[in-house]
């Protein structure tokens, strides 16, 4: 499954998108955490892991899911809930901690829920599995044909409830995709040293469903595949296993430094930059530069609107504390 | 003359589930054994006949998959009502329950529901050992976002259940298996009650006082409640009227009606089968300690179950469980050290 002119077009602007949210989160994230880096202070608080040049993983994926279809996500959603169309303005203020944002400031950037676009995602490794499978199996018991996409790291392959899903979404013949982002690091721990196979596609075999690895962190490829997996789930056939190889830019976790990777990896990455890397095959299937400029153009537009708009907004108040803990 | 439906709690809780089921299309049944079977404590029963297989579901034995589906489910606006057999095996799933579940109105600001039921089995007292036997009300009543009920008798239980599916956040539904009806367990005949055919819901967040009394107060739960009032028949005999609180709800804890309670006898003794430190023995007694304003004739006091793992033996089991006994010979003391009696 080729991706028309259009849907290359849209892959490349919701990478852009993505790579400079994460620039502007780079940007504030350090405010307030210098000369000493103390990660309570500063407009964004708390743990942050930024997506960098894992985006062909999200915008290979959901350029082929409706609203209506759901996505669960990990620690590292922003390029994933871009890509699944999460309201960009409450995204960017529940990051900094406002009142309206997605969640008015409770959940903050690894609890991401926007119910207008079936998009959640969890700070706990392979836990947004079970709930893609629920998703998916309240789409089939009322005879939609909605689908649900849980995506997941390659650590969380090694998780049980990796393999308790990948089971029970084939015993019930769940429309579901599970797509691992395998990025090569579990936080500092490289995996080969955590994972007991080469290929994680593998493992599909032993739960009966379709495993495919998807080489070379390439949009189009990851579109290729995915598109297939999606149709097969929306058709009544199935749940299927798509790995995804990508590569992470920044650290786990900024303020990461990373000594464990080796000497001349990051340049080797950099150098590997998927969103260069598709602007310049763009360009070579004669998209005119022009073009290319104004759809970045846009998109930075938009996601600096966004900054600005969570900037301005206000804190919660205390007693906000308090409020939907229950429904 | 009324006709009455003697039910035991599994047979009322089926019933409840069914009702639910007939007129809400949401609402689903998930666990191991709970379809053909019928749930191991009979809970189930009869559901697979009249709803078929879409909506009674047997799962694998994958407690993490399908606790954290059911999440999914309801946050898609359905109404899972699943199993986790014994309370003791959350070790497995526990993520699903207290990160997922609970907090997925709480991440979502509101926006995102999860109705979803774990209905799961409490106690012991019949020899199945520490892996089995647990109660495990604090561990679940520590965490916020979730809603944890149990109910004492059939009557109770088929009412909690319907407003326990009704209700727009996850309930644990604890049932004791010293309660439950099945006749290779035992049952506490108490607990087997008349229900009502027809549908009705008992509020979530209200305490029940099942027996009036001036002289002292009994708080328990589930099984528990048994004790006290079997305590408190006793010690009617010896003058000494005893109030018996159902608890029914440890989240919400119906701190109010406790203190209302204690407010009129004076004395209190909490009485729960779960570990002692940390418990609700000890969350009861705080709240009544955290009053100024009430005046107490003697020490607060808990019986609860030690700080030990349930033992298999039924010579230790039987020695560290809570009895009305423990309670009789607390109470007696209690008073009499504060010379009301």
């Amino acid at each position: 499954m080729k991706p028309l002119q259009e849907q290359k077009l849209w892959m490349y602007e919701k990478m852009v998108e993505s790579r400079h949210f994460e620039d502007l989160i780079k940007r504030a994230y350090f405010e307030g955490k210098q000369p000493v880096f103390n990660m309570a202070k500063g407009p964004l608080p708390g743990e942050m892991h930024l997506s960098d040049g894992q985006e062909p993983c999200a915008v290979g994926v959901c350029a082929h899911l409706a609203p209506q279809d759901s996505v669960t996500a990990t620690h590292r959603p922003h390029h994933t809930a871009i890509a699944k169309g999460v309201n960009l303005n409450a995204m960017a203020s529940e990051i900094f901690g406002r009142a309206n944002g997605l969640s008015g400031g409770r959940g903050g950037h690894m609890h991401l829920f926007d119910k207008a676009v079936n998009f959640c995602c969890s700070g706990i490794i392979a836990q947004g599995m079970g709930p893609a499978v629920g998703a998916a199996m309240a789409s089939k018991l009322r005879g939609q044909q909605h689908v649900a996409v849980a995506f997941i790291g390659e650590g969380a392959a090694n998780q049980g409830a990796f393999h308790e899903t990948l089971n029970l979404a084939a015993v019930w013949n769940a429309p579901v995709v599970f797509v691992i982002e395998d990025n090569a690091y579990g936080i500092s721990v490289a995996k080969r040293a955590a994972t007991a196979i080469e290929r994680n596609a593998d493992r599909a075999v032993a739960y009966g469903m379709p495993g495919v690895f998807v080489p070379g962190n390439d949009p189009d490829l990851v579109f290729d595949v995915a598109g297939e997996a999606v149709a097969r789930a929306r058709a009544g056939e199935g749940p299927s296993l798509i790995e995804i190889e990508t590569i992470r830019l920044e650290g786990h976790f900024m303020g990461d430094a990373e000594g464990y990777r080796p000497e001349g990896e990051k340049d080797a990455l950099h150098a590997r930059d998927p969103i260069k890397l598709y602007r310049a095959r763009l360009e070579n299937q004669d998209i005119p530069p022009a073009d290319l400029d104004k759809i970045e153009q846009v998109a930075k537009q938009r996601v600096s609107a966004a900054f600005e708009h969570a900037r301005q907004s206000p804190a919660p108040v205390s007693e906000d504390a308090f409020t939907t803990v229950f429904a | 003359m009324e006709k009455k439906r003697k039910l035991t709690i599994a047979k009322a809780m089926s019933e409840a589930i069914a009702l639910e089921m007939r007129t809400s299309p949401e609402v689903l049944v998930m666990g191991e054994d709970i379809a053909k079977l019928g749930g191991v404590f009979g809970n189930t029963q009869g559901l697979l006949d009249e709803f078929g297989p879409d909506r009674v579901r047997d799962t694998p034995i994958s407690e993490t998959a399908f606790i954290g589906t059911a999440v999914g489910m309801a946050a898609a606006g359905m109404k899972p009502v699943v199993e986790l057999m014994f309370v003791d095996f959350f070790g497995v799933c526990m993520d699903a329950i207290y990160n997922l579940a609970a907090k997925q109105s709480y991440f979502s600001g509101g926006n995102v529901t999860c109705p979803m039921v774990l209905m799961t089995s409490v106690g012991g007292g019949y020899g199945d050992a520490g892996q089995h036997s647990q109660a495990l009300f604090a561990t679940f009543g520590h965490l916020p976002g979730l809603k944890v009920v149990i109910p004492s008798n059939a009557y109770d239980a088929k009412g909690m259940m319907a407003a326990a599916i009704s209700d727009p956040n996850p309930v644990v539904f604890m049932f004791h298996k010293a309660l439950q009806g099945m006749g290779w367990l035992g049952t506490v005949p108490r607990s087997i009650t008349h229900v009502p055919e027809e549908r009705y819901t008992i509020a979530l967040d209200h305490a029940h006082i099942v027996r009036e009394g001036r002289d002292i107060t009994l708080v328990g739960l589930g099984h528990t409640v048994h004790l006290a009032l079997d305590a408190a028949a006793e010690l009617e005999g010896e003058g000494i009227e005893a109030e018996v609180i159902d608890l029914r709800s440890i989240a919400p804890l119906d701190r109010e009606t406790i203190i209302r309670s204690v407010a009129k006898t004076g004395a209190l003794i909490s009485v729960d089968d779960d570990y002692h430190s940390y418990g609700v023995g000890a969350e009861i007694l705080a709240n009544v300690a955290e009053q100024d304003d009430l005046h107490l004739k003697a020490p607060l006091k808990r019986i609860s179950y030690p700080d030990i793992p349930v033992p298999f033996a039924p010579e230790m089991e039987h020695a560290v469980l809570p009895n009305a006994g423990k309670i009789v010979t607390a109470a007696r003391k209690l008073l009499k050290e504060s010379a009301h009696v």
